[in-house]
């Protein structure tokens, strides 16, 4: 067996590495909840395995993902993740069929070039060199393309870049250096024994023209070996920790284990699969339009991590989820934020004072949510649009709510929010519905996610839609212009996007607007932003104001009372829930039937 | 004023000078838009408790800022969060989170 | 158009503005002045709302006009005479000399109420009570802020509507201006002194002018001033000389007692001496509040009853600066009419 002391650094480094992972993923492994280990157990021997193989080799190695998002960041990730596996899988197999053994040291394929000097005394020598050559070439414009970015991040589609911290600096300096390093050992080694494929062996033979390479060639070795060592001894405390962390993440996703409001291992494993790579940054409204620099997902994952979050930082997060929607790693962002409230919650609670009692029973429940009492046109828009379909139905809220418990969710009041859902569920159930129906996106998301209903719960324009297709409601078009508004909790948070749009279609002229669908951006109002001031809720209103007006339509629709109170403050447009255009449908609807008739009879 | 040591009935009137402060000033700290409420009680008016109870935030916040903070656990225990006295404020308070901070005073102070 | 003579009676900013427009129209014009300075309680002011711009600069502008304009000022103005005779008006002095003109403007503005008699604040009794016009004055000497005993306050109460909406002392009207003065004055001894704690005692907030909301908002928001809403019944001497106040905090619900180092009082506008004497020299028609009374509320806000005597300025009501400025300029183009001939009674409706 080949050896010589530099290897130990570079040993050294994979043994306490091998040793840091495995203690810490079996410890979160452990950690679990009793029905996530099931599902962990469940998830190894079943098919899953393979179906997190695909995606940990489509994200982790290949970064579709970031892909979408730009394709050259896409390439500078991806050359690193998928370059260096396959030098490390090539290198393995050449090592192998030089040495004709099926297991060999560690260290052997890395240090290859510097152990064997003899290239032509294996199988497939030279396709050996030129794909290892190859490779590294392909690494090496990877380091280049980061070197870059962290100048000139425009570039790569990213108006700003992670601002690190020194240990992250020094980790990353480590990790850049690794691969030049490599190509200077094996240059300067190539140089003096020929032994280097296209690239290494003519920068072996340039160098070879002017350095002293016996001194040199040694010491290069040595770096490249401490560079690996300090590098894997510095990767489970520093951004790196993704490499790793992320596909054991793939694989629990895949195995349905998933995270939740409570901060638990799943979740320690979500924030340390965090790569750093800042695409959360750019998308972030708080950055964009408030000029809030420091909240970001990325800074604050890496506040838990070296356990000084800041309550401010954990608050002021609108928990609008485009973060969450852009992230490579798919890490539930929002959720995490919310954990951290949680351990911040305060105070007793007394809602004893709350009960209530079910009026009558119905097969539909209308729950109008307690902003929408402040929005009155809606709920009327609605009970008249009830009324004309011939729906037999509750308005559970009619003279003033029980909240549905999301705010208090999203302030991190998780005990208290249960106890208002009891207390609704109790309601809900006495009433005999099978259906409940919200005008309001924010008790939607918590009628689906945290009641335990059986009953169907729909959004007030998917219910709307329905009664259109059943024919029991009748909508005209309009010779109006509208643009539509996704709220946050309706379509990123409960991925109701088309049911308001096939109305508008049905209603008025509707434009989609560049920022829509899943790239929406909240009205800046959100209950999620605890700890915002009016001043920085005011500029990201108009910036989100700015980019629905952008084609001057006749009125801006949205679905979420709440969003329409902010836009109407100061829009140029009218603003209109979908449910008031509908009712302005059917009445244009019921007009014009007058009118045929009036035709057909003279 | 001097005590003589009985008196009829119990004294309503609020002694400004013996009041503890330490609420009004912690949330006076952490929220300053606690600073700008002119007490015109829209908040109350929409309130969802108030429906049931006598949950009066204005007058909560009143009493924290005079130090009177005897009351005020009980009944702001009863406030659900929902967030339409923020929605309603002409002033722009940020009362959800007057409400919050309230209640991490209250654990600080152990009241 | 020939140029007359006209007199203006009272040099405060009414006076000085009036007469610096009329003069620049061509007209004779005489300004009288009882002291022996122009600018009357503007000179008394250190900054004005909503802005805080410093009071000398409108003297500056205001002294610019007459001089440009070539009023003729008579200070020391002792005015013992003033009587209509035919179509002139004569003006006597203390020191014997006579003026005539053909048209007069009064100009006499107002007094501060005399906290004297709320003798329940302590205003006279007590060492630390003070009206906001001694606090004005604190300002405009430039000298540190102190209390009665030499030292700095740390609570200060600041008492709205004394002398004004208070049957007892026969002022029924609103000043108008204390409300938004008392936040201005908040918002500087904040400036001065930041760890101060100041109390506004108000029964309603007039912030009735563009900005003072703003103004309001920035006391609350920027320098913390407490707006307590409820009325003084009375205020008494603790042993220290700090003044112990009594209110009710309506909006609590309870009455409420608290010590402050330092209480300043929100004098309200009175009619001025000058304009009872003025207004019975010549025999102007009073207002039931004792300031003047025009000729109609809404279109003849500076014609008197006498014809060739208008007016201008606070002798009439409680005004702000901007108001009087407008109101001088207004007085003085009645003025200009009305010795052009131009006859006003002709667009009077008879009813």
């Amino acid at each position: 067996m080949n050896y010589d002391p530099f290897v130990i650094p570079f040993c050294a480094g994979v043994i306490i590495l091998a040793i840091t992972l495995v203690y810490r993923y079996l410890y979160w492994i452990f950690t679990l909840s009793k029905a996530d280990k099931f599902k962990f157990l469940k998830g190894i021997f079943s098919f899953r395995i393979f179906k997190a193989g695909k995606e940990v080799f489509l994200e982790s190695l290949l970064h579709r993902k970031i892909f979408k998002i730009n394709p050259l960041l896409g390439y500078m990730h991806m050359s690193f993740a998928l370059g260096w596996l396959l030098l490390i899988i090539g290198g393995s197999i050449e090592s192998k069929i030089h040495s004709h053994r099926p297991f060999n040291a560690p260290y052997e394929p890395i240090f290859f070039k510097f152990f064997n000097h003899d290239i032509s005394s294996y199988a497939w020598a030279n396709e050996f060199q030129f794909l290892m050559d190859l490779l590294l070439l392909f690494v090496l414009s990877g380091v280049m393309l980061a070197l870059i970015k962290r100048i000139y991040s425009r570039m790569f589609g990213m108006k700003k870049t992670t601002r690190l911290k020194l240990g992250d600096w020094l980790a990353m300096m480590t990790l850049w250096f690794i691969f030049p390093l490599r190509f200077l050992a094996e240059s300067f080694t190539s140089g003096m024994y020929h032994n280097g494929g296209f690239l290494t062996g003519s920068a072996g033979t340039f160098f070879a023209s002017f350095l002293p390479l016996q001194n040199l060639s040694y010491m290069t070795w040595w770096a490249y070996s401490f560079a690996l060592g300090i590098f894997f001894i510095a990767l489970p405390y520093s951004r790196y920790m993704h490499i790793f962390t992320e596909v054991v993440l793939i694989i629990l996703r895949n195995f349905g284990i998933k995270n939740c409001k409570v901060y638990n291992s799943f979740s320690a494993i979500e924030v340390h699969s965090c790569s750093r790579c800042g695409i959360c940054l750019d998308k972030c409204q708080l950055l964009k339009a408030a000029r809030i620099k420091d909240t970001q997902s990325v800074y604050f994952l890496q506040s838990i991590r070296y356990k000084n979050v800041r309550e401010e930082k954990a608050f002021d997060c609108l928990l609008c989820g485009r973060c969450q929607e852009y992230c490579p790693v798919g890490i539930n962002l929002n959720n995490i934020r919310i954990s951290k409230r949680v351990e911040l919650a305060t105070g007793n609670h007394n809602f004893e004072y709350l009960s209530p009692v079910v009026e009558k029973t119905a097969p539909v429940i209308y729950f109008a949510g307690c902003m929408t009492h402040l929005t009155p046109s809606i709920k009327i828009a609605m009970e008249s649009i009830l009324k004309a379909s011939g729906t037999e139905y509750l308005f559970l809220d009619k003279d003033g709510s029980i909240c549905c418990g999301r705010p208090l969710m999203t302030a991190g009041e998780i005990l208290k929010a249960h106890k208002l859902i009891e207390k609704n569920t109790k309601l809900i159930k006495e009433s005999g519905a099978k259906t409940l129906v919200t005008s309001c996106p924010i008790c939607l998301k918590v009628f689906k996610e945290d009641y335990l209903l059986n009953i169907e719960v729909l959004h007030h324009s998917q219910y709307i839609l329905r009664l259109q297709q059943e024919g029991k409601i009748q909508l005209n078009k309009m010779p109006v212009s509208s643009a539509y508004h996704d709220p946050c909790e309706l379509g990123r948070g409960s991925l109701v996007y088309n049911e308001p749009r096939e109305l508008l279609n049905s209603a008025t002229e509707f434009q989609e607007i560049n920022q829509s669908l899943k790239k929406s951006l909240c009205c800046g109002n959100s209950l999620g932003g605890l700890e915002l001031n009016s001043v920085q809720r005011d500029l990201i209103r108009i910036h989100a104001l700015s980019k629905l007006e952008k084609n001057n339509p006749d009125v801006i629709v949205t679905a979420c009372p709440l969003c329409k109170k902010t836009f109407a403050r100061d829009s140029k447009s009218e603003v209109k829930d979908i449910a008031e255009i509908t009712w302005l449908s059917m009445q244009n609807s019921v007009k014009h039937k007058l009118a045929e008739e009036v035709a057909l009879q003279n | 004023m001097i005590n003589f040591g009985y008196t009829l009935s119990k004294d309503r009137q609020i002694d400004f000078d013996k009041a503890d402060r330490r609420i009004a000033l912690f949330v006076r700290e952490h929220e300053p838009s606690f600073n700008i409420c002119f007490a015109c009680g829209t908040c109350t008016a929409t309130c969802s408790a108030g429906n049931f109870t006598e949950m009066n935030l204005r007058k909560i916040m009143t009493m924290v800022k005079r130090g009177y903070v005897a009351d005020v656990r009980k009944e702001i225990e009863q406030c659900m969060l929902c967030g339409k006295c923020s929605l309603a404020c002409p002033r722009g308070v940020n009362t959800r989170n007057v409400i919050r901070k309230i209640n991490q005073a209250l654990e600080l102070y152990a009241l | 158009m020939s140029n007359k003579r006209v007199i203006v009676i009272g040099g405060g900013i009414a006076g000085m503005e009036s007469s610096a427009n009329l003069a620049a129209m061509g007209h004779e014009v005489t300004l009288f002045e009882k002291t022996n300075q122009l600018g009357g309680h503007l000179l008394g002011w250190e900054k004005l709302f909503p802005t805080m711009r410093l009071g000398k600069d409108v003297i500056e502008f205001l002294e610019k006009g007459v001089n440009l304009s070539k009023v003729n000022v008579v200070k020391n103005a002792d005015i013992v005479d003033a009587r209509k005779n035919g179509k002139t008006f004569n003006v006597k002095l203390a020191d014997g000399k006579t003026y005539e003109s053909d048209a007069v403007i009064v100009a006499t503005g107002y007094d501060v109420f005399d906290a004297r008699k709320k003798e329940e604040y302590g205003y006279g009794i007590y060492n630390n009570v003070i009206t906001s016009a001694e606090l004005e004055e604190m300002f405009l000497s430039g000298k540190p802020l102190v209390n009665s005993q030499g030292k700095t306050p740390k609570k200060i109460g600041m008492v709205h509507c004394v002398g004004s909406r208070d049957e007892k002392v026969g002022n029924v009207y609103c000043s108008k201006v204390c409300c938004v003065t008392a936040v201005k004055q908040s918002i500087e001894i904040k400036e001065k002194i930041p760890d101060a704690e100041i109390y506004c005692y108000y029964m309603d907030l007039r912030m009735f002018g563009m900005h003072f909301e703003t103004l309001y908002k920035q006391a609350q928001e920027k320098h913390a001033v407490n707006f307590i809403r409820g009325r003084l019944s009375e205020s008494c001497e603790n042993m220290d000389g700090s003044i112990l106040v009594k209110v009710e905090d309506t909006l609590a619900g309870r009455p409420m007692r608290m010590s402050v180092d330092m209480l300043v009082l929100m004098v309200g506008i009175v009619p001025s001496e000058g304009t009872k004497k003025i207004g019975a020299m010549l025999g102007l028609n009073f207002g039931p509040n004792g300031f003047f009374k025009c000729q109609d509320q809404h279109t003849m806000t500076t014609v008197s009853n006498v014809p060739g005597v208008f007016f201008a300025g606070c002798c009439m009501a409680p005004r702000t600066i901007n108001n009087v400025f407008a109101d001088s300029r207004a007085a003085a183009l009645m003025t200009a009419n009305y010795l052009a001939e131009y006859e006003i009674e002709k667009r009077i409706t008879q009813n």
